[in-house]
């Protein structure tokens, strides 16, 4: 609602409209009584004249109101519309890594668009119509009272098995509605893994298995689809009939009122067209009832994000981070995911002094990602500190720390658009010839000159898909393109052959190294992490063994059975390499 | 981003397509209604009576004014009133049985082509999902089927009963009276012309409301979905100054589309009114000079408010139908798009055999003109295990890919146990084999379920054994619920590194004579890798495996590897023959491990 305050004029405009269009339409019969009673019966051709010249300035100022109306209510409720989604964007570009760990996108992108629309709908034209429609309803009876007493109170009753029927209506379809909105869900879930996992599918044979599932959900998605055509069809037509009887009643007690000499036969009418106001407004609140019910559900779908806190966020008084100087440090750190109660990291502490590579290694799940997620604060430490040249990095300016470390991920997305577009991501000005200096350290120049449109190669959707490796050269050509003093490559070269690992590491040593520029890398492959400056081994989220390659090599028994694992047997691979 | 619109909003918002050949298109539609023949027969005689209830009931309440109030006479009163009673109620029934048989009989028609859309899917040959996005797949089913579903469910039900009814109202007005009927009559062309009008101008103003809602959805989507990046790169809030201007730009689109929407239901409106309006003045004219009764008038004044709404349904319901015209075309091009080949007519079983493969000068090219293997040949004996080395793109997946006939070979052979793979069934010849590849494919079920895949007979000993031979089982018995751990969509919170040892375990469990790994190992830490291999080891001693890897360690132990590039085979051998040999592999070896 407080959205709402900020386009109060076009609010109270469509409102004070609609009221002078309900007052019109309500006019209107009276002018036809008018124009049977005292014109056809009285025998006055001038009466009709003049009522039908009402009825025409009537209907032009209806005609005119309700434009009115329609256009103020959409303008206001297309800007709260308006107003929310850029509060929704801009909170969400906001929100820790950890709201995204437990978030599904099409999730998230339902609740921004169809969750925000039916707040809209409903602000918008739901509000003044339930105000409307409720004015309509209470100056239609009491025209009705004062016209005829008795007559309306026999309306009355007749008609009121429609407000009972709605009711029972509106209670019956919401759930059916959510049954069939899950049972689409479950549907389209199937029909999207089986499209992803066509191959593994086919290969197992388990083709006839997956129509029976996707069978199922089908026939449950039928059974609640059918399910509401049988509620409407034992509502609907009976809110009819029951709206029809205030005809059939109001003819024949009115009718009988006319014969008796207590009712003229243009009073007769004008009843009979105010039955028709009686019932359409009962219509519009029972249509807007459920709206009413799903507009807040949405609404509490939509606050919920927009309250959801932010984990990460700058401290107050937080101040810039100059260049990195001396060095990352991490001091005890511990840390667990929100929601869980078991530490990932636990008394992590070890330094990387600026200028120097360290590599971090270790089994699945013992906490690398973790690590390196920390240093730009996708997540912020439960315990300890992480400090940069001695600061405490949760003390200065978020921006400012990540405007230093460059990231490649472990899962590389690239958007749709260009490669250069992708590669300039982090700094959209970035010349051609900076674009494909970064692109040749990343080894990925050469490739990317080969494609058909070069640099203005689309990929995604609709584009050209690159293999793995390739990706993967052209999220690490991104982080090289901002020059970071810090570079964190998380497991960001396990597509890439031999031959062209090699490459990139030279290219690296170049870029970083001797400029002086620190590079964190987890990989796999010892040949990586060999020359780094030190090596960190992890295990079940604690360090079990730090120290270079040699040091490490004579002392640590896990260090060689990870070495030994991949050469084997290792001492024999060692001395092949330097023989 | 659609609400429910209504009017002129419904008709415009609808994007007028146009299907290339509207009228086969419509007769196949029509053609799927066929098996509920009898439904819509009965449908019919429902929307028959329907109209006449609703043509008859003014004129009634017409004659009771003329004939029973105004001779007071209130027994003939009463005994209008019965038959309009039972109008009335014949009306309730028509309404409620055109509403159940079309309704229902849609459902199911809708359920039906949904489900011939999805088992076609499944038989469709692999190189179809190559050429095609799963998006673009996934709005065939879900959008246009939904076309097709407001066409039967919303309007085709109500326009049919309205335009029944139109015509009822229209020859009810004509026998009452004829000049009357004729002048009033005069109001029906000028709301044909107005609603065209309106909606053409309403079509335009809502393109550009959808073009700028297409900006706002994809920037919602590229902002969440690279959120990662997004804050890892600083661009959060150059993201959120162009979410606005695309935010603003939709919703000026819209303020200027109501413009022309919110003066379109006052103008029908007005003209009601007007036709109020005329029959009142015409009428009362008449009635004054005795050529027409009091009754008539009203019965007029009820009929000619019964005017707007078929007209109003039927260019909501063209709109619609245009676009399930265009909705069934996306459709059939799916349902009619040609299966993988049948197997071939003579085609044997290809029973369990010892798993010997054997390429014999295959080539294949996904497009003609550009193939991707040259002339490949080479055997992997029973209980071999022949590793495939390369550089992305240089052929290795394909050639693991013809194995079970994902694809092809556009020429040459590829043989199991001797026999030509065309000429056994492709049901035997993918029994034969246990497939892990690079993504694996984990769907929403239990962590038991997706290793077992649906296979019958599994005990969960069977499962965690096959988990415990690749090193899942430590993982698994962490996770909160073990073995029974519900895994999300695509494999929610585990890593990739998890993943691919559940896919491990899943083909273990299989016992088949032939494994196919694409880089099934590439995201395992080597350790967890050696576990592993220690486990797939035992167990393949008597398989036969193709094996794709970069990682030389998991390929060294070999009988064959063959290094393949620009999609030939350039070297094979085993391990120490290839490092003897010096060439390319020997070059990736010490680039890997030496200095």
């Amino acid at each position: 609602m407080g959205y709402l305050r900020s386009h109060w004029w076009d609010a109270a405009g469509a409102l004070v409209s609609l009221l002078v269009v309900s007052a019109a339409t309500l006019a209107t019969p009276q002018l036809v009584r008018i124009a049977v009673d005292r014109g056809i019966t009285g025998g006055s051709e001038r009466i009709v004249w003049l009522s039908v010249l009402g009825l025409v300035a009537v209907a032009a100022a209806r005609g005119v109101f309700s434009f009115v109306q329609g256009y103020l209510a959409e303008r206001a409720s297309q800007s709260v519309a308006y107003d929310m989604r850029n509060a929704l964007f801009e909170h969400i570009g906001k929100l820790s890594f950890s709201f995204y760990d437990r978030q599904q996108t099409g999730q998230l992108l339902t609740r921004i668009t169809s969750d925000v629309e039916q707040i809209r709908g409903f602000v918008g034209t739901g509000i003044v119509q339930l105000i409307a429609a409720a004015a309509m309803l209470v100056g239609t009876l009491v025209l009705l009272i004062i016209l005829n007493g008795r007559l309306a109170v026999v309306t009355v009753v007749v008609i009121l098995p429609v407000v009972v029927l709605l009711g029972r209506f509106v209670r019956a379809i919401a759930p059916l509605f959510k049954q069939v909105q899950q049972a689409l869900g479950k549907t389209n879930a199937i029909l999207q893994q089986d499209l992803t996992g066509v191959r593994t599918i086919r290969a197992f044979g388990r083709e006839e298995s997956e129509l029976a599932r996707y069978g199922a959900a089908n026939a449950e998605l039928l059974d609640r689809n059918i399910a509401t055509i049988h509620a409407i069809s034992n509502n609907f037509p009976f809110i009819f009939l029951f709206s029809n009887l205030g005809t059939f009643a109001v003819i024949w007690v009115g009718g009988r009122q006319v014969i008796g000499g207590t009712l003229t036969l243009g009073g007769l009418l004008a009843f009979n067209s105010y039955l028709a106001f009686l019932v359409q407004p009962l219509l519009t609140i029972g249509i807007l009832a459920s709206s009413i019910s799903r507009a807040a559900a949405s609404s509490e779908r939509v606050f919920e994000l927009l309250d959801a806190p932010l984990e990460v966020a700058n401290r107050p008084g937080a101040t810039p981070l100059a260049p990195i100087e001396r060095g990352v440090e991490f001091d005890r750190v511990c840390f667990h995911y929100p929601g869980a109660d078991q530490d990932v990291l636990h008394d992590v502490s070890f330094s990387i002094p600026a200028g120097h590579t360290v590599a971090l290694l270790g089994a699945t799940g013992s906490g690398k990602s973790t690590v390196v997620n920390l240093i730009p604060r996708f997540y912020d430490v439960t315990d300890g500190a992480i400090r940069i040249d001695g600061r405490d990095i949760r003390d200065v300016q978020l921006e400012s720390l990540r405007q230093h470390i460059g990231v490649v991920l472990q899962e590389v997305r690239l958007f749709a658009g260009s490669i250069r577009e992708n590669i300039a991501y982090g700094r959209p000005d970035a010349s051609h010839a900076e674009v494909s200096r970064a692109a040749a350290a990343a080894q990925a120049d050469d490739f990317i000159r080969d494609l058909p449109e070069g640099y203005d190669t689309v990929i995604g959707e609709r584009g050209v898909t690159l293999s793995g490796g390739q990706r993967q050269r052209i999220a690490i050509a991104r982080a090289l393109l901002v020059d970071p003093r810090l570079l964190i490559l998380d497991d960001s070269t396990s597509a890439l052959d031999a031959a062209t690992d090699a490459a990139l590491r030279a290219a690296l040593d170049r870029l970083m190294r001797d400029r002086r520029h620190t590079v964190v890398v987890i990989a796999q492959r010892v040949s990586t992490v060999r020359d780094a400056d030190s090596i960190v081994i992890l295990e079940n989220g604690r360090i079990a063994a730090q120290g270079t390659h040699e040091v490490l090599l004579k002392d640590s028994p896990l260090y060689n059975a990870i070495l030994g694992s991949q050469l084997e047997p290792a001492s024999d691979a060692v001395t092949e390499g330097a023989a | 981003m659609t609400a429910p619109r209504f009017g002129i909003a419904a008709m415009a918002a609808v994007p007028a397509e146009r299907a290339a050949d509207r009228g086969r298109i419509a007769r196949r539609l029509v053609g799927e209604l066929r098996p509920y023949k009898r439904d819509l027969l009965a449908a019919l005689g429902f929307v028959t009576l329907g109209a006449l209830a609703q043509a008859t009931a003014p004129w009634i309440v017409g004659r009771a004014i003329d004939q029973a109030i105004e001779h007071r006479d209130p027994a003939q009163l009463a005994r209008y009133m019965m038959v309009l009673l039972v109008i009335y109620v014949c009306g309730t029934t028509a309404q409620r049985g055109t509403i159940r048989t079309i309704g229902v009989a849609g459902q199911r028609v809708l359920a039906d082509l949904r489900e011939r859309l999805f088992a076609r899917l499944e038989r469709l040959p692999l190189l179809f999902f190559a050429k095609h996005a799963v998006g673009d797949l996934m709005s065939r089913v879900v959008n246009d089927v939904d076309t097709l579903n407001q066409l039967l469910s919303g309007g085709l039900t109500q326009v049919v009963g309205a335009l029944v009814s139109l015509c009822g109202v229209l020859v009810a007005m004509l026998l009452l009276n004829v000049r009357l009927a004729l002048v009033s009559f005069i109001i029906i062309p000028v709301m044909l012309l107005t609603t065209r009008q309106f909606a053409r101008r309403a079509r335009k103003a809502f393109r550009q409301t959808r073009e700028t809602v297409g900006d706002v959805t994809a920037g919602l989507e590229q902002e969440i979905s690279g959120i990662r990046e997004a804050q890892a790169f600083g661009r959060t809030q150059a993201n959120v100054e162009k979410f606005k201007a695309q935010n603003l730009a939709n919703r000026n689109a819209n303020v200027q589309a109501v413009g022309i929407t919110a003066a379109f239901a006052p103008a029908i409106d007005v003209l009601s009114t007007l036709a109020i309006a005329i029959v009142i003045g015409y009428g009362s004219w008449l009635a004054l000079h005795g050529q027409m009764t009091v009754g008539i008038v009203a019965a007029f004044l009820i009929y000619v408010q019964q005017f707007f709404r078929p007209i109003q349904l039927a260019s909501t319901v063209y709109t619609q139908a245009q676009a399930a015209l265009a909705g069934g075309e996306r459709i059939y091009s799916i349902i009619d798009a040609a299966p993988e080949p049948a197997d071939a007519p003579n085609a044997v079983s290809l029973g369990q055999g010892r798993g010997e493969i054997e390429f014999d000068h295959v080539s294949f090219a996904y497009d003609e003109g550009r193939p991707v293997l040259h002339d490949v040949s080479f055997v992997a004996r029973a209980g071999q295990t022949v590793a495939l080395v390369g550089e992305t793109g240089a052929g290795k997946t394909t050639i693991a890919s013809l194995i079970p006939r994902f694809y092809d070979a556009t020429s040459g052979v590829v043989k199991i146990d001797g026999r030509d793979i065309c000429q056994v069934t492709r049901a035997s010849l993918r029994e034969q084999m246990a497939i892990v590849l690079q993504d694996p494919f984990l769907f929403a079920g239990t962590v038991s379920e997706n290793i077992a895949f649906g296979r019958e007979g599994i005990t969960q000993e069977d499962i965690e054994r096959a988990s415990r031979a690749v090193s899942a089982d430590t993982f698994i018995r962490e996770l909160p619920k073990g073995y029974d751990t519900v895994l999300g969509e695509g494999g929610g919170a585990l890593s990739r590194g998890q993943q691919q040892l559940i896919a491990a375990a899943r083909a273990v469990l299989s016992r088949r004579p032939i494994l196919i790994l694409d880089e099934a190992t590439s995201s395992i830490d080597s350790r967890t890798e050696r576990l592993l291999q220690d486990g797939l080891q035992r167990l393949m001693a008597d398989r036969t495996s193709i094996v794709i890897a970069h990682r030389l360690s998991t390929i060294r132990d070999a009988d064959l590897i063959l290094v393949l590039a620009g999609g030939r085979i350039v070297e094979r051998g085993t391990h120490e023959e290839l490092v003897a040999h010096a060439g390319v592999y020997a070059d990736l070896y010490r680039r890997q491990f030496g200095t």
